[in-house]
């Protein structure tokens, strides 16, 4: 018998008026996977996530954590059962400081409230590498910092999933190889992630499955190397290249 | 395990808390060295802190930017009237009219907070201009004729001026207080967070409409004290005086001019607002003009507002809300080697 999914997606759909984004979209995602999602820019990821956290209500379908449905619970209550996210474009709390930033979201984001929120906020800023920037004000990070404060925030909130929205964009080799590790760390912490990327490096290294998006729908699931290797990958995404 | 240290103050909030506590006590000092006409200038300087603090905890917190704060203002200052007329000793009915100001900020929060921003901002004003209405209609008052809270002539000049700035400043220290100890504690946080990015905020797990309406009921009931504390300074009641539009504009002009979602910044714009009001005020409409101009001015020079200058100067923050947070690194030294 299968094990239950930590997060499923069942026929997700969503459009913006009369333009279609998404079409249909299942996923179930299992305990321990590591899955990325890869596909071109426009593909509906972005979409796809917002659904998953309830950032957006989707036309049809509907969202399923540790077997509840949550298609009606607002992103904050679906965070508390354990879906948190990190946002494409880094959202900081500008104002306040990044040990400020993660205690917020270790305070509210917790299904579990019990623990000293303090402790916990600093444990993760430690293991993200952000402590040594701990009282600067968010709003003054640069971009590789928001994003290492929007990968805090949602590990402070004590995720049972965490969708990572292209959080590897623009680093150096050294910094990715870091991340990549970070995220391994995480997952051997018994997190399950969904990782949205569009360097193909970060993702092979990285993920147990892979997952192709276009034009609203996923045409390709399975292991990266064949994954990769689809032909319908292959034109969807490399296009002309291939 | 670890050791971690939290500092919540440093030198330059302890230096404003001396400021402010010296600043009340010389305000509470008034009546024996300035009589009867300093008490009223500074009563209204504190109606204006008070309105100034309340919308910028409403509009620059919350993100809940109102027209119709005079909904909660002018409603104060009728039920003092209304209290009042059944007998109520005039002081003791400013305070229970704010406490009936805590009532209707409940009650409206439970349909208004969540709607959008313009249509929060309408219909608090929609809200205000039906209580107007409603006001008008009522005996006592004759329409926009008004009436007086006669039952202050119990009090001799020099006692009802004294009490009402004494109340005034009770008033401004557990309201300022109020939002100080909201802002924080826990919840605080969560209330900065909200200014500061809304979408992030409830990707977090912060339960935003929550958050809001307590912030919402707060400003309702400093609203409601500041409604109260003018009707019982000026004694006379006309609705117009009290649910104009000229109100909101002044809660505009002071967070705007001092600066958004800092309360320091209510409070410097409240002062300011008040020294323009003292030495140009009785320019009328040109006055008006000038306000407006100075806003203009502020938005184009200084579009975060005085203290958007200068908060950032300053060593440390001048009311602590967040949080500064140490690790003791005592074993590295002879750890490593
Ligand atoms: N809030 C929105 N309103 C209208 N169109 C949107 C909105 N969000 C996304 N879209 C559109 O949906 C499509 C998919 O966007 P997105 O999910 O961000 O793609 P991806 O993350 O795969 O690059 C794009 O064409 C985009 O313009
Ligand atoms: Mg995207």
């Amino acid at each position: 018998m299968t094990p239950s999914p930590v997060l499923r997606a069942e026929g997700l759909s969503m459009a913006f008026g009369a333009f279609k984004v998404l079409d249909r979209v299942s996923l179930d995602v299992f305990g321990g996977e590591i899955v990325g999602i890869l596909g071109p820019n426009g593909a509906g990821k972005t979409t796809f996530m917002n659904l998953l956290t309830g950032a957006y209500r989707p036309t049809t379908g509907r969202v399923h954590v540790l077997g509840e449905d949550v298609t009606h619970l607002a992103t904050a209550d679906r965070c508390r059962r354990g879906i948190a996210r990190t946002h494409q474009v880094p959202r900081p709390f500008g104002g306040m400081t990044v040990f400020e930033n993660v205690l917020v979201a270790a305070r509210n984001g917790r299904g579990d409230p019990s623990g000293d929120p303090v402790g916990l906020a600093w444990q993760v800023l430690e293991h993200t590498g952000l402590a040594g920037v701990a009282n600067r004000k968010a709003g003054s990070l640069g971009l590789l910092d928001r994003k290492r404060l929007e990968l805090s925030r949602a590990l402070a909130t004590g995720p049972r999933v965490v969708l990572l929205d292209e959080i590897g964009g623009g680093l150096t080799d050294a910094e990715a190889d870091r991340l990549v590790a970070l995220i391994r760390d995480i997952q051997r912490d018994g997190v399950t992630i969904v990782w949205i990327e569009h360097i193909m490096r970060l993702l092979t290294e990285c993920c147990t499955r892979m997952i192709c998006m276009a034009g609203g729908a996923v045409i390709a699931d399975g292991l990266p190397g064949d994954v990769i290797d689809a032909p319908a990958v292959r034109t969807a995404y490399f296009g002309a290249a291939a | 395990m670890t050791d971690l240290t939290i500092t919540r103050s440093s030198t330059t909030s302890r230096i404003t808390l001396g400021l402010l506590v010296a600043a009340g006590l010389a305000l509470a000092a008034l009546p024996w060295i300035n009589g009867v006409g300093g008490s009223g200038r500074a009563v209204a300087l504190l109606v204006y802190v008070l309105l100034a603090v309340m919308w910028n905890a409403l509009a620059g917190f919350a993100g809940l930017v109102s027209i119709g704060q005079t909904l909660f203002f002018g409603v104060a200052a009728y039920a003092t009237i209304r209290l009042s007329d059944a007998g109520i000793d005039p002081f003791l009915a400013t305070i229970l009219a704010t406490l009936i100001g805590a009532l209707l900020g409940y009650v409206t929060s439970l349909f208004m907070v969540s709607l959008s921003g313009g249509e929060f901002a309408i219909g608090m004003w929609v809200l205000s201009a039906l209580a107007h209405l409603c006001v008008n209609l009522d005996p006592l008052i004759q329409g926009e004729t008004g009436t007086s809270l006669i039952a202050l002539n119990a009090y001799d000049v020099e006692t009802r001026a004294a009490l009402t700035l004494w109340l005034a400043l009770a008033f401004t220290a557990v309201f300022m207080a109020a939002l100080i100890l909201l802002l924080r504690s826990s919840t605080g946080a969560a209330i900065t967070a909200i200014r500061d990015d809304e979408i992030a905020a409830r990707s977090v797990g912060v339960d935003v409409l929550r958050t809001k309406r307590i912030v919402f009921v707060l400003a309702a009931t400093g609203t409601a004290a500041a409604g109260a504390l003018w009707l019982t300074s000026n004694t006379s009641f006309q609705p117009k005086a009290f649910f104009g539009v000229h109100w909101t504009a002044y809660m505009l002009f002071m967070v705007l001019v001092g600066g958004l979602g800092r309360i320091e910044g209510a409070l410097i714009g409240a002062v300011l607002f008040f020294v323009i009001e003292t030495l140009f005020g009785a320019y009328g409409a040109w006055y008006l003009v000038g306000l407006g101009a100075v806003a203009v001015l502020f938005a184009l020079v200084l579009p975060n507002g005085l203290w958007g200058w200068i908060g950032p100067r300053l060593p440390g923050e001048a009311i602590p809300t967040g949080y500064f947070v140490h690790k003791k690194e005592g074993r590295t030294q002879h750890v490593d080697g």
